[in-house]
């Protein structure tokens, strides 16, 4: 049999979700062969595209062709068995099996129900073709995100997976390993393999796919060759208007930053891998952390918040000596530490937006342990208004809200008093065009009006576009300070790249 | 929302996201509707049922599990299990009978929820400071309280006929007993303390996100040593009526309670995965499982189907607040 042109094709595909269109009237087709990106803000509908094609989701109206024919029911299994891999943006591995046992998980080789153990040997082949190695013993559960990753993209290779879609494979990439993906990528359409990328990083986007598919509401806007599109271009077409900003607010330099450093740190280190790091923060100052995942930005911070315990250095806030640091007494001194992961970390999913957005500020919203609730309402009302949370109800219930409106929830959280020191890990991740902006602005104000920043991103464009200044973190040490302005991302990326012995940790997989 | 969970609109928001279908009503409220169609039936079946002494009687025997059940209620929603009460709740009762027998009589019933406090203190320790997981801690130190209770009485009944002893499970101020009025006082003062206080804020949030809650500057094992004190205390202070009740001290009384509890708790409808939860849930399915008893009790069924039933009942609770989810 010929190999048909288009691998996937959805025709006239609407679903809803109780009652609420998500897809309306889709027809799209994936070809063989290419990379052919989904885009457009959150809700937009391309996750769900993506879910449709590997049957994750059922579609509720429309045709779905795969290879050439009609399919009715369409589940996991059954796109699994024709040849579709879907790899998930909350990875599904089983944290407690080997590398390889992960790869082969259900297509393991047997004799009469007896495992053969052959998992590592048959590991070699898929590695052949992926381009990249890990060890087949690690336990996947030990692994980072970006190597957990491979597993994912090992086992739809290993299933001669010939379409894999990708929902936000490079959310919690640093930038030389989205492009290691992105190289692996090439590799599998260089086989005739189809990948359905969904990303929210447009310049990954650009810089990989074929083709690119816009969605906005539900819809397909157009289906264009990336080479004809521009970043602007995309986002008109996402926003819907054209006069759509991509920049970054204004940097204003407030007057107070010749001032004595709100935040000073002297030769911190910890036993989470973080050495000798020194750093200063003024009044009104946006300071970026660039360093690739694993190099101790977020670590950094904690150590300075007392989330984790500092085996030498001393931190200074406002010139005053800060020893003995814990959450409570840094909260006290009016540091804010809004961490990377929002729903592990961050919010409290059982509870709704009020309790979590006053969790660490109960004493200020109580008298005698007995909750002021006036006070606490009024306030919190207060700030949903002021970062534009949706839907607006001081007990909404956190757990449903986008990504967007988590973030916005849990920068209230933090801001909720005004804190003199606000240090922010990824603030932006996995937020759409529109939220990311309103925290962006959100973030200048904070500096405006007179807090001393700290922003951590994984975006060495995100932290040149908002900060003042930037250090370089290069595992678990400051190896450099940039001026934005001054800067490009090459050079910043080299610098990284390049900082102590290049083959130390960037093992080249 | 922790300060409205009492109100039946936005308690269920809690269990099905801002809205109001009735299949989210029916799920979020399963125990109660399952209330409503057992009294329906028993009343149907039997003319004894629905009386004002059989109601009083129902309450007054069950007073001492509402007790543990209500502060059972804080711990599952930490994140944890206790599953020593009925051991606590065994060395309470005879602490209270040994000392009632050779101190004084309200003496010993005054430091039975002090002794069953000091036991659940040991628990929160050990739990924290070892870090083991509440399941297992409690697990070992029930066996532990109840070699203690052995120790204690020497393996005997300790028998105390006074009514300076008996007073508080079997007397009644005006048509009300005593030990109930107790269930309602502490039922109530654990509601304020759940939706009302910081405390209550600081248990709902270790159970739903302990990191989150870490970062937040909670001091999480505080809040669970505070969780399983109270626990403790409540057996001790259930102890306090049982042994008054039945004048004697019995080091295998108890045995079982906590899995009643527990029952109760999840029956309810509080999430055995911490976080979410209401004293009221308990309290009802308590009674839930009370009229279960009582029913069998007055239509004089065949034991085989009250165990049967009781089980039965149980997993249609439970599936009910699982639908959809």
């Amino acid at each position: 049999m010929a190999e048909p042109e288009t691998f996937v094709r959805l025709i006239n595909v609407g679903k809803e979700f109780v009652g609420v269109p998500v897809l309306k009237d889709v027809s799209l087709d994936f070809r063989a062969g290419e990379i052919h990106a989904l885009v457009g803000e959150n809700g937009a509908g391309k996750s769900t595209v993506g879910k449709i094609a590997g049957g994750y989701y059922s579609r509720t109206s429309g045709e779905l062709e795969i290879f050439g024919e009609r399919v009715g029911a369409w589940d996991p299994a059954s796109a699994l068995a024709r040849g579709i891999a879907m790899m998930h943006q909350e990875l599904q591995l089983v944290p407690d099996l080997s590398v390889a046992e992960n790869v082969f998980l259900g297509i393991e080789h047997n004799a009469r129900g007896f495992l053969k153990r052959n998992e590592a040997r048959r590991l070699a082949d898929i590695v052949e073709i992926c381009g990249f190695e890990l060890d087949p013993h690690a336990r996947a559960g030990s692994l980072p995100i970006a190597e957990q990753q491979k597993i994912e993209i090992m086992r739809a290779i290993a299933r001669d997976a010939r379409v894999i879609v990708m929902d936000e494979p490079t959310s919690s990439l640093t930038a030389d390993e989205a492009e290691r993906l992105h190289a692996t990528m090439r590799r599998l359409r260089g086989m005739g393999r189809t990948v359905i990328y969904v990303s929210h990083f447009l310049d990954h986007v650009l810089a990989i796919a074929d083709r690119v598919t816009i969605m906005r509401e539900g819809r397909v806007v157009r289906t264009s060759s990336a080479a004809d599109e521009t970043k602007a271009s995309i986002v008109s077409g996402m926003l819907g208007r054209s006069d759509a900003d991509v920049a970054y607010p204004d940097k204003t330099r407030s007057e107070a930053e010749r001032a004595t450093p709100i935040l000073s740190v002297r030769g911190l280190s910890a036993s989470t891998g973080i050495r000798d790091v020194s750093l200063d923060v003024h009044p009104g100052e946006i300071v970026g952390l660039i360093g690739l995942v694993g190099s101790g930005r977020s670590e950094i911070a904690r150590a300075i918040f007392g989330a984790d315990v500092a085996t030498a250095g001393e931190v200074r806030i406002a010139g005053i000596p800060y020893p003995a640091r814990t959450p409570a007494a840094s909260i006290e001194h009016g540091i804010a530490f809004v961490p990377e992961d929002r729903r592990r970390q961050g919010l409290v999913l059982t509870q709704s937006v009020r309790p979590n957005m006053t969790l660490p500020h109960l004493p200020f919203f109580s008298r005698s342990g007995f909750m002021r609730r006036r006070s606490e309402f009024d306030r919190v009302k207060e700030l949903i208004g002021h970062l534009g949370v949706t839907p607006g109800h001081v007990d909404g219930a956190v757990a449903t809200y986008s990504g967007g409106n988590q973030q916005k929830v849990l920068l209230g959280k933090w801001i909720m008093r005004d804190p003199r020191i606000v240090i922010l890990d990824e603030p932006s991740r996995g937020v759409d065009l529109g939220a990311r902006r309103r925290i962006h602005e959100f973030i200048v104000e904070l500096a405006r009006k007179g807090a001393g920043v700290l922003l951590i991103s994984s975006e060495i464009e995100e932290v040149l576009g908002l900060a003042h200044r930037a250090y370089l973190v290069h595992a678990g040490r400051v190896v450099g300070e940039v001026v934005p302005e001054d800067t490009s991302m090459d050079q910043v990326l080299w610098s990284l790249f390049h900082a102590g012995d290049p083959s130390g940790s960037h093992r080249s997989a | 929302m922790a300060d409205t969970s009492t109100s039946p609109l936005t308690a269920s928001r809690r269990f099905g996201p801002g809205s109001f279908t009735p299949l989210q009503v029916f799920r979020s409220y399963a125990v109660a509707v399952m209330i409503l169609l057992l009294m329906t039936a028993l009343s149907l079946m039997s003319d004894s049922f629905l009386t004002t002494q059989n109601l009083i009687n129902i309450l007054n025997q069950n007073a001492p599990l509402a007790i543990m059940a209500a502060a059972m209620t804080l711990v599952i929603i930490c994140g944890g299990f206790d599953l020593s009460v009925g051991a606590g709740f065994s060395v309470a009762a005879v602490s209270a009978a040994w000392i009632a027998l050779h101190v004084s009589p309200t003496l010993g019933l005054a430091l039975a929820p002090l002794v069953g406090l000091v036991l659940g203190v040991i628990n929160g320790l050990i739990i924290t400071k070892l870090r083991l997981h509440s399941f297992l801690a409690t697990l070992a130190t029930g066996l532990m309280f109840r070699g203690i209770a052995i120790l204690i009485s020497s393996g005997k009944l300790i028998a105390v006929r006074m009514p300076e002893f008996t007073w508080l499970g079997r007397d009644k101020i005006g048509p009300v007993y005593i030990a109930v009025l107790v269930m309602i006082a502490f039922a109530i003062v654990l509601m304020v303390l759940l939706n009302r206080t910081t405390l209550g804020r600081k248990i709902l949030a270790v159970g739903g996100n302990e990191e989150a809650a870490i970062l937040s500057g909670i001091r999480t094992s505080r809040i669970k040593i505070l969780a399983f004190a109270i626990t403790g205390l409540a057996a001790g202070l259930a102890a306090a009526i049982s042994v008054s009740r039945v004048s004697m001290g019995q080091p295998t009384a108890g045995a079982g309670l906590e899995l009643d509890a527990i029952a109760a708790v999840i029956i309810g409808g509080t999430s055995i995965y911490g976080g979410r939860g209401a004293i009221w849930r308990s309290l009802a399915g308590v009674f839930m499982l009370a009229l279960i008893n009582n029913g069998f009790n007055i239509l004089n069924a065949d034991p085989f189907f009250k165990d049967f039933t009781t089980g039965f009942i149980i997993v249609v609770a439970v599936a009910i607040s699982a639908i959809g989810r």
